[in-house]
């Protein structure tokens, strides 16, 4: 169970404390008054009364997780997740600051709308950055007014789960976007290719009997898309890469002049098509889960450094939406409460990469994608810390959900590390 | 009296014919505001005014223009002609030249349409805006207008706000600006701004703000409404908020700075009435030179000589 307490002072005594901005790991501990950071050092003397202290030996003291790309269903589907639901479910993953997208009901597509997420978040325990929609209700056509936005609290632009099929469309979309310094972040499938595929097109759709996604779908227009960022010279994110082709691409286009990031799904490192031998709905997502190859080219590109950050595409699902065919389905998966757990388990257990690394891909590079400030551990600013033990191993379960919904696939699965503390606008969370 | 026989764009104009044309408009200016209103310099002179697209004041200044100048005029509009019944530009063109004139004002939606009629015209042939190409007496009443106001236009700090993309009057200003020696800069959405800007020896902002409190002028331009339907703007409430000319903005100014606008104007969005209708805007002496500079190339493209000012 997930408790919560306001913070005052707080002590987190002896624990590793990863810097992921100065890049800097020594063992330390970290003092909080009134919700901010007052000290940071090698031993801080321990003043007695009034403080709290929270023994960090043997745990990682870090960054709060930054997810940029969450859906939460408010406004229109509250019955699959809420704002505030969404928060919780965050700070379950370890997350303090998320970026929600526009794909809800009404489409985030005006002032008013990102004002009314913004000010319905101010109280919820994490940050809430609305992205706004690119086009008018998402219908590719007509650019919303993204500089009003902007002015209301927009953090960067998608028509996330429709893709901009018109080229001259994502052209202006990219260009309008150049007065804001954010990104475009285009769901990047072309709507033709993929023909309503529900999974990738391999083997295992062939013997399943169910329509094939090519990976050519993302492949082209991911080519498409960067080829207009950088040659105008504009901001783009790509979303939940999926392919080997898109690693191809990403490596051959990017390069320290322009400002082209990418992010990566925690289920596309962990599974590959043939999981879905038994029609498990769950592991319905678009993009869809891909091959063998596809997989590994990924888990190198987020070790490299080529994909940017991992983001977990947290798409909330009812029960109905799911307990169907693998046809009626829904696209999407949950993901904020078991992310630190997979990836972590994938890139530094099984696939050797340092647990430095994976958290700048949690932490401060999600947030220079979005120009969030990224350098949390400095005296005064107010705690965004995420607590965690990297080895312990635990089985994720329905408890530990604390979404509305509990349309994940990785129920059941054994995960490595465990989230324990967060601290977040003025509260602490004990896991 | 000019080196040139057309006034086709600004782009390759000559500087000194510029110039010319600039200083003698002030006379007609003078002409102007006599009670006579009237220079009789272009008698016997027939001078066919073709408008393809719709225009009002720049129809009516030149047909006065015309008029002060004494010479014959003829109105033709695409509405009410041929065209309507399929004939092309050159017969359109051809079957007027043969009756006989001495000059033609052109208007087109073509790029280049002004330019096609100088091979079927023995005449002057001047630009009164074809596409978005150019708008060259646009551009020169605009340079009439800075020099009345500043004495000079050489190191005069000019700012254009709008489409500059698509926008006429704003290539012809620049061209006429930078060949004048002013310094521009434009502003608008980054959808609406050249992206050769550079080449044309201009900066380029998406900053307003920045834009009028470096400026001594200010040109704002007419923003197509019907721009919008190809999604290059989202709203007018955007625009207006980010590149209007609010009232709001010019009084925050510490100078006072002089407001031009080539019309019609769209007012509330790229420009609030109460700017529009303060002193700083210049706004209808634009109109009045216009006159004045359209009678000033007329004159000095049509006149022979005899008749001198």
């Amino acid at each position: 169970m997930m408790k919560r307490k306001n913070l005052k002072k707080v002590l987190l005594k002896s624990g590793r404390i990863i810097d992921p901005f100065t890049k800097k790991t020594f063992k330390g501990d970290i003092l909080i008054e009134n919700g901010k950071i007052s000290k940071i050092g090698s031993a801080i003397p321990f003043k007695g009364k009034g403080y709290e202290v929270i023994n960090c030996s043997g745990l990682v003291v870090t960054h709060g997780f930054c997810d940029i790309h969450v859906h939460f269903r408010e406004p229109g589907r509250e019955d699959k997740e809420t704002l505030e639901s969404g928060a919780n479910a965050a700070i379950a993953g370890g997350f303090t600051q998320v970026c929600t997208m526009a794909n809800t009901n009404p489409v985030i597509d005006s002032p008013e709308h990102i004002h009314y997420i913004v000010s319905k978040s101010e109280k919820l325990p994490i940050d809430i950055f609305p992205i706004g929609a690119v086009s008018k209700n998402q219908e590719g056509k007509d650019l919303t007014e993204m500089l009003l936005m902007q002015k209301n609290g927009a953090i960067a632009f998608s028509d996330d789960g429709i893709p901009i099929q018109n080229a001259q469309f994502m052209k202006l979309a990219l260009t309008y976007s150049k007065m804001l310094n954010v990104p475009i972040m285009n769901h990047a499938e072309d709507i033709f290719l993929r023909n309503e595929g529900v999974m990738n097109a391999s083997t295992t759709s062939n013997n399943l009997g169910l329509k094939g996604n090519s990976s050519l779908a993302e492949a082209i227009m991911v080519y498409r898309d960067l080829i207009l960022a950088t040659s105008m010279n504009c901001k783009l994110h790509l979303l939940h890469l999926s392919t080997k082709e898109s690693v191809d691409l990403l490596k051959q286009f990017k390069s320290s002049k322009n400002s082209i990031t990418s992010e990566v799904s925690p289920h596309h490192l962990y599974f590959v098509d043939e999981d879905i031998d038994n029609f498990n709905t769950n592991l319905k997502v678009g993009p869809p889960i891909r091959g063998k190859n596809d997989r590994k080219a990924l888990i190198q590109a987020i070790k490299s450094g080529l994909i940017d950050c991992i983001a977990t595409d947290h798409a909330p699902h009812t029960i109905e939406d799911k307990e169907t065919t693998f046809n009626d389905a829904e696209f999407g998966m949950i993901g904020l409460e078991s992310c630190f757990g997979v990836v972590n388990r994938v890139l530094v257990k099984e696939n050797g990469m340092s647990l430095k690394s994976l958290i700048e891909k949690l932490t401060v590079n999600p947030r220079k994608v979005m120009n969030i400030d990224a350098n949390l551990f400095a005296v005064g600013k107010q705690a965004q810390i995420t607590i965690f033990d990297p080895n312990q191993k635990w089985t994720f379960e329905n408890k530990h959900i604390q979404s509305k919904s509990s349309n994940s696939p990785f129920i059941g699965k054994e995960l490595t590390g465990k989230i324990k503390y967060i601290l977040s606008k003025n509260q602490i969370f004990t896991l | 009296m000019l080196k040139s026989k057309h006034l086709i764009g600004l782009e390759n104009f000559p500087i000194s014919d510029l110039n010319k044309i600039i200083d003698t408009s002030f006379k007609f200016k003078e002409i102007l505001q006599t009670e006579e209103r009237k220079a009789i310099l272009l008698k016997g002179k027939t001078i066919v005014n073709m408008f393809f697209e719709n225009s009002t004041r720049t129809k009516i200044s030149f047909s006065l223009a015309e008029k002060r100048l004494g010479a014959d005029s003829i109105n033709f509009s695409a509405s009410t002609s041929s065209v309507k019944k399929g004939e092309t530009l050159k017969d359109t063109v051809q079957n007027i030249e043969s009756m006989k004139i001495d000059g033609a004002v052109i208007r087109h939606s073509h790029p280049g349409s002004s330019l096609e009629l100088t091979k079927y015209i023995d005449g002057s042939v001047i630009n009164a805006g074809d596409g978005s190409h150019e708008h060259p007496t646009q551009a020169i009443l605009d340079m009439v207008t800075l020099k009345e106001k500043f004495g000079k236009i050489k190191g005069l700090k000019v700012g254009i706000v709008g489409d500059i993309l698509n926008s006429r009057v704003a290539r012809s200003d620049i061209f006429a600006l930078k060949k004048l020696g002013a310094e521009v800069v434009v502003c608008g959405p980054s959808t609406l701004l050249p992206s050769d800007a550079k080449k044309l020896g201009i900066n380029v902002t998406y900053n307003l703000n920045e834009v009028l409190h470096w400026c001594d002028a200010v040109i704002a331009l007419r923003i197509q409404l019907e721009r919008m339907h190809l999604g290059r703007i989202p709203s007018k409430r955007e625009y207006h908020s980010e590149f209007g000319l609010t009232f709001e903005r010019i009084s925050k100014l510490k100078k006072d700075i002089v407001i031009m606008h080539p019309g019609p104007m769209n007012r509330g969005v790229e420009i609030d009435s109460k700017v529009a209708d303060s002193e700083n805007a210049v706004i209808l002496d634009q109109v009045l030179n216009g006159v004045a500079s359209r009678m000033s190339i007329l004159y000095l493209l049509l006149g022979d000589g005899k008749n001198n000012l």
